[in-house]
């Protein structure tokens, strides 16, 4: 049943305009500072010094995090605010489905597409491969595991706001404005002495970094799966709650 | 009490403070129409949303075919049809795929997918659309779909809200007999506003005001109620004094209409008053010449029973 609903959301997601141009304007931005960053590292390169995968893919990867940051919203915005909207919220839940399996359908579907965004920007290092270079596989797999844990958690909070309103609109703005202070809390922590270390562990930037340079800590991986399933949690609450309420 | 379909118990739901439902019991028996009658905000839409576990009541229980709905939902709404006010379309989609979507969706077999959406789109006049989208469609084709969606897993119980709004006359026509025909498999409830609809398709009726049900029966007694004439306009060339017609055996009223018209009440519909009065006007040279029966409408029934009169003690029976 979640699997029904999730190939459901990724459709509907392919059918309308905004997926395809979001995943060109993604692509198009990353290729850019692929290159840029490419021809910027090619003197240190000829030095030896470090590993293609090192100089170029990591901080390739690190850029892609803020522009989906700036992307994520756009797409988890009409996960159930639409549905509330149209209506179609109805048929979901007057059919034999869970509040759960309706919630984890939706984040499976978001899931999907964001797999399929990332498959799409990991081209651009796996072009390197086809042409001869030689990658650092366990860091390239560190990254992608670094990518998918962050937008899992980007999906997670979007989806959670989505069930808030029942205006895209609203719900874009306030997982964008969620997701940006999530990113900018350690400037708190590093900025004041007095400022203890919970808001560097919140900052969401700071696990990230570690899995790019190819650390795999437990606690990073913890932290995003903590976002996951509180967020989920709410989100089958709140839903659940919508039927006492509405 | 097998054939018990839907059973409502002591439902309440209050919006805030505001009582929407308000202690509301009912049952719908296999083979049943139920019309939901009631003015704009009678919750009539809430009762439906209700049974549907759309919301949730406040208190009070509800079993579909036995089973309790906030005990086993999953169970109790795979027995369950529910065409919400706004039909839940999404239109971005065909209509083939949504109607797939709907049969997965209601845990149909992958097997019989296929044939579930076929005659879903059969049964509602769909047989061309399947290409097209939804968005594309007009309202009383996006209606369709609707109704094909709250029937494509043949559930056992059928809830339409305001099924005919924005249908032609020829459609409405196909969709009175659609319900007419579930209904002899299925239980179906539907509100509306369109009284002569109830007349037409339903088995049972039910006014609900201001939250309460005031008002619940048969239609077919409805039907001999309404059959059961006693008024009458009397018409005459050279009309009697009003004084002699209310002399007449068997007229218990009569009142001066328009010149030469009388509105009439008798004793009771018994083709001897009528005969009569024929003969009497006959004799006396009357010339009667219009005797047209003042039927008691279905609207006229509701009217008076929503604005408070009488007729609704008149009218209230238990259907136990």
């Amino acid at each position: 049943m979640i699997v029904i609903i999730a190939l459901k959301e990724l459709r509907s997601l392919f059918l309308s305009p905004l997926a395809w141009v979001i995943l060109a304007v993604i692509q198009l931005l990353l290729g850019y500072l692929f290159l840029e960053i490419g021809l910027g590292t090619y003197p240190l390169r000829q030095n030896g010094v470090n590993g293609v995968t090192d100089l170029l893919i990591a901080p390739m990867y690190g850029d892609a995090a803020i522009i989906l940051l700036l992307v994520s919203p756009l797409i988890t915005m009409r996960l159930i605010s639409e549905e509330k909207r149209n209506k179609t919220l109805n048929l979901l839940l007057s059919a034999p489905v869970s509040i759960t399996e309706i919630i984890l359908g939706k984040y499976l579907g978001i899931l999907l597409f964001f797999v399929v965004m990332l498959a799409l920007i990991s081209l651009m290092p796996l072009s390197l491969w086809v042409s001869g270079t030689a990658l650092d596989w366990g860091r390239l797999l560190a990254c992608l595991l670094a990518v998918m844990l962050l937008l899992s958690a980007f999906a997670a909070i979007g989806l959670y706001l989505s069930t808030l309103t029942e205006q895209p609109t609203i719900a874009g703005v306030t997982t964008f404005g969620a997701l940006l202070l999530l990113w900018i809390i350690d400037w708190a922590a590093g900025s004041a002495e007095y400022a203890s270390g919970l808001f560097a562990w919140i900052s969401i930037l700071n696990h990230y970094d570690a899995l790019l340079q190819g650390l795999f800590r437990s606690d990073d991986v913890i932290y995003y799966l903590l976002i996951d399933v509180g967020f989920l949690g709410l989100s089958i609450r709140h839903l659940d709650n919508h039927r006492l309420q509405a | 009490m097998e054939n018990r379909l839907i059973e409502v118990k002591n439902l309440y739901r209050y919006y805030s403070k505001q009582c929407a439902v308000n202690n509301v019991n009912f049952s719908l028996n296999k083979g049943e129409i139920l019309g939901f009658l009631g003015l704009n905000g009678a919750g009539k839409s809430t009762t439906m949303q209700m049974i549907a576990g759309n919301l949730a009541p406040s208190s009070g229980e509800i079993f579909i075919s036995g089973i309790d709905l906030k005990e086993q939902p999953k169970d109790a709404k795979m027995r369950l049809g529910f065409l919400p006010e706004q039909p839940p379309l999404y239109h971005e989609l065909s209509v083939d795929e949504y109607l797939t979507y709907c049969a997965k969706l209601h845990r149909i077999a992958t097997s019989k997918v296929k044939s579930a959406v076929d005659t879903a789109k059969q049964r509602c006049g769909l047989g061309q659309t399947g290409q097209r989208l939804i968005n594309n469609l007009s309202k009383g084709y996006k209606q369709r779909v609707g109704i094909a969606q709250a029937i494509i897993h043949s559930p056992e119980v059928i809830i339409l809200d305001e099924p005919t709004v924005g249908l032609d006359p020829v459609q409405i026509m196909e969709i009175r007999k659609l319900i007419t025909e579930l209904g002899q498999e299925h239980g179906v409830i539907l509100s509306t506003h369109i009284l002569p609809e109830v007349q037409a398709t339903c088995t049972h009726v039910q006014v609900i005001h201001q939250g309460q049900l005031i008002f619940n029966a048969q239609v077919s007694q409805l039907q001999t109620n309404i059959d059961n004439v006693q008024d009458y306009v009397l018409g005459f060339r050279s009309p009697p004094k009003l004084k002699e017609l209310l002399e007449l055996n068997g007229v218990i009223h009569a009142e001066l209409e328009a010149s030469g018209k009388f509105r009439c009440h008798f004793e009771n519909n018994q083709p001897e008053v009528l005969s009569y009065i024929m003969q009497t006007s006959l004799n006396r040279d009357w010339e009667l010449i219009e005797m047209t029966p003042k039927q008691q409408s279905l609207e006229q029934i509701f009217v008076d029973l929503v604005s408070g009169n009488d007729a609704k003690v008149l009218m209230q029976k238990d259907r136990e």
